[in-house]
């Protein structure tokens, strides 16, 4: 693998500055899923786990074409189904390919502790780097889209990579490559939008879905995948994808406001209670207590 | 409480059997553990900590476990000391003189029991927040088997936790000020047990008082 070619902008649990930041002129890269093309086949979930090599995963039955109800860190790409009716009473069957959204500003490697655990490449890729992960779930916390997934066994987590490894040898990602609609695409991030764009202007314009639109939530900065959809204005009706994701406010206020006021009240009570020693010294000195029974007013 | 053989001979008095130091040490030990590897979490400008503890992985394998240990032995000395740490009216009136006590004008403070009202304080500031920190705690430790529906409760506890900290931080800094440096004689209290007369006399009059009135004064 060359990820080591690939330059990192932002790092988790990091002292210090980021040797890669802005030092790459770089395009961002982004996965493009036409939800109004899926046909639900799941090519994306077998190719992905087939790729990334992963142990066997038992499927859970719910009623539904969903494979499992979530993702796993040993399945990182997931078509959720919903069989929508609509107010006509006509069923429409949405299907939505779930995984790691890439986020510009992303919530997991915001709340992470571990130096190093999560990086994000200079092409936007936020990768979880479990050499360095600590195991303590805060990336769980932080993440707006419910992606983090827990490994007891080795006690670190896991998501997509958004094929990191083929990515960075110019290659498409395996989802991507494994889709037989269409449906998915792969390119920079300008391009894609362009042509999410063009899409959903296609389906206002000649299918009648007035509220079509592209899902690039700004919440969390932008996002490394997005998504059109037929009626922009419900995002939840698409297996809970949520209208306006940020990062927790709680994460928000842990990360900075408490963390800075926290560290100064600990520094500033060291230096007061070392200023208080100078100035008033021990209560009494240690002879005083053996010699003097009474004390000393 | 104090026991006339509890008064030593040579002018000292014991403050605290072996039953209360082995549970402040079991707590302190604890603590100080806790502390390190939290304030590996907290800020990447002090992770070096985790790693000197044996790496990021066993600091957060552990950290659980010692809180365990460091609320068992504060639930412990709540059954011990919750009686003997209630607030009087002489606690208020200590409050009230706290700027004598500050400025080392111990003379002209109230007169306090066994504990002052500075140490009532951190007990019960040790005592609520390690409840606190126990139950965010519990909710951080097994984060992944919350389901999403109930994430409510990872915001919740990944904020009081450090909250919780921070107040019991700023107590322990006190703790040790005074203990260390202020008291002199307070250390090794918590070490062998005894206190001299005169130290009782000079920080805990109302205490000294009652050591007096229930045995025969010292020589």
């Amino acid at each position: 693998m060359s990820q080591a070619t690939l330059r990192i902008q932002k790092i988790s649990g990091h002292a210090g500055s980021v040797a890669g930041e802005d030092t790459q002129r770089q395009s961002l890269v982004c996965k493009l899923v036409d939800t109004t093309t899926c046909i639900g086949c799941k090519a994306c979930e077998v190719a992905c786990v087939e790729w990334n090599d992963m142990p066997f995963s038992p499927t859970v039955f719910d009623n539904t074409y969903q494979t499992m109800p979530e993702t796993r860190w040993n399945y990182w790409n997931l078509i959720l189904f919903n069989e929508h009716e609509r107010e006509d009473g006509s069923l429409q069957w949405l299907m939505r390919k779930h995984q790691c959204m890439h986020c510009a500003e992303p919530g997991c490697l915001e709340a992470c502790p571990s130096d190093g655990a999560i990086v994000q490449y200079t092409n936007g890729i936020v990768d979880f780097q479990q050499a360095n992960c600590i195991g303590c779930g805060y990336c769980i916390t932080g993440c707006p889209f419910n992606i983090p997934k827990f490994n007891s066994v080795t006690k670190r987590v896991y998501k997509c990579s958004l094929c990191t490894d083929r990515v960075s040898e110019g290659l498409e990602p395996a989802c991507i490559k494994s889709c037989p609609t269409g449906c998915l695409h792969f390119g920079t991030k300008e391009d894609m939008k362009d042509l999410a764009e063009q899409r959903a202007k296609q389906l206002k314009d000649h299918y009648g879905y007035a509220n079509a639109g592209v899902y690039d939530p700004p919440g969390v900065g932008g996002t490394g995948v997005i998504y059109v959809l037929h009626d922009a204005t419900k995002p939840e009706l698409y297996g809970g994808l949520p209208s306006n994701p940020s990062i927790p406010l709680v994460v928000k206020l842990w990360k900075h406001p408490l963390k800075w006021l926290g560290n100064l009240a600990i520094a500033g009570g060291l230096i007061g209670l070392f200023v208080h020693f100078l100035r008033f010294g021990p209560k009494a000195r240690e002879d005083e207590d053996i010699s003097t029974a009474g004390g000393r007013p | 409480m104090t026991h006339p053989e509890q008064v030593a001979l040579h002018h000292h008095v014991l403050r605290y059997n072996l039953h209360e130091r082995l549970t402040h040490w079991v707590a302190a030990g604890s603590y100080l553990y806790l502390l390190a590897t939290g304030l590996a979490f907290w800020s990447p400008w002090m992770f070096w900590l985790a790693v000197v503890l044996g790496g990021g992985q066993i600091s957060r394998m552990l950290h659980p476990w010692a809180g365990l240990v460091f609320t068992g032995s504060v639930v412990y000395m709540y059954s011990m000391w919750s009686k003997q740490m209630r607030f009087t009216d002489v606690d208020r009136e200590w409050w009230k003189s706290l700027r004598y006590y500050i400025t080392n004008q111990d003379d002209k403070m109230p007169p306090a029991g066994r504990y002052n009202a500075g140490q009532k304080m951190l007990f019960w500031s040790f005592f609520i927040g390690g409840l606190v920190l126990l139950l965010s705690g519990l909710v951080l430790w097994f984060t992944d088997s919350l389901p999403w529906s109930l994430r409510w409760l990872r915001y919740i506890a990944v904020i009081l936790h450090p909250i919780a900290a921070l107040v019991t931080i700023g107590n322990f800094m006190i703790h040790i000020y005074m203990g260390v440096f202020a008291e002199r004689g307070a250390l090794g209290s918590v070490i062998r047990g005894d206190v001299s007369m005169a130290f009782a006399k000079r920080y805990h009059p109302g205490w000294y008082e009652e050591i007096i009135g229930s045995s025969d004064p010292p020589k």
